[in-house]
């Protein structure tokens, strides 16, 4: 464990959050859970634009996650209301199970 | 930044993390991505961004991941019918897939410069004044954009959700 902590910490992290949430999103079936794992990536970029602000010494990575947090509510919303509506469709969750692009 | 205080908060952030990936119902993956979102905030404030890491609270924490919570309420989801894992060869794949990942963007991450976060004089302070000057003159413009975004998407919700307008 070093003394100090440098950006490449930082991102490090940053990197293997993205990556667990990317792992997530190929693995889980269920459409609640790869809509949860979506979030944790845009999560992990926030803390990679944070970092970048900081060692820029310029506001704009901050509001740049602003911004994603606003395109992130705006997808999670549409993204539940469909997941919502196929299962009352449907009776399915699972993202594999729903073939028929007309349903 | 005290390097205790960064290891022991991206261990609960990666802690938080593996929730997601791996827990069995979707409760109590909501509730594991919630206190990675609570880490990653205080990694913010620890990086002078004081005003997001308050808007990761209310608005990630609190409303997004609730609207989660309600929707999997809404759908009375049993746990018997998650079937979390496809395959063991696909398993094995993704985590392959992700040690790659991990492996060529930590080689994208070794050229900056190796700089000490306390050596760094910074010049950023992101408190809400100083984020909502930038937001209403530079950043007017994307600013009504994204709350044109939010309205679309909140009639998108209501027009899918609704049984009948």
């Amino acid at each position: 464990m070093s003394e100090i902590v440098t950006i490449q910490q930082l991102l490090g992290l940053s990197i293997i959050l993205f990556t667990i949430g990317l792992v997530g999103v190929v693995t889980r079936r269920n459409l609640i859970l790869v809509l949860l794992s979506l979030e944790l990536m845009l999560s992990a970029a926030n803390l990679a634009f944070v970092s970048f602000a900081y060692i820029q010494g310029d506001l704009a990575g901050q509001i740049m996650v602003f911004f994603v947090m606003i395109v992130a509510a705006a997808e999670v919303t549409v993204g539940l209301a469909i997941a919502l509506l196929l299962s009352r469709k449907t009776g399915k969750i699972n993202a594999d199970e729903v073939r028929a692009l007309k349903w | 930044m005290d390097p205790l205080f960064f290891y022991t908060v991206a261990g609960i952030a990666v802690f938080g993390a593996l929730g997601v990936l791996l827990a069995r119902h979707p409760v109590y993956a909501i509730l594991s991505l919630v206190v990675t979102l609570f880490a990653l905030s205080a990694l913010f404030v620890a990086l002078n961004a004081y005003f997001v890491a308050v808007i990761q609270i209310l608005v990630y924490a609190g409303a997004v991941l609730i609207l989660f919570l309600f929707v999997v309420m809404l759908l009375d989801i049993t746990p018997e019918t998650l079937l979390r894992s496809r395959k063991p060869a696909l398993l094995i794949g993704a985590a392959l897939f992700g040690l790659f990942f991990i492996s060529q963007a930590g080689r994208v991450i070794n050229t900056f410069q190796s700089e000490k976060l306390s050596d760094i004089q910074t010049g950023v302070t992101g408190t809400t004044r100083a984020v909502g000057e930038q937001l209403f003159t530079i950043y007017a413009l994307p600013f009504e954009v994204a709350s044109i975004l939010l309205l679309v998407g909140v009639i998108g919700a209501i027009v899918l959700a609704k049984k009948k307008l």
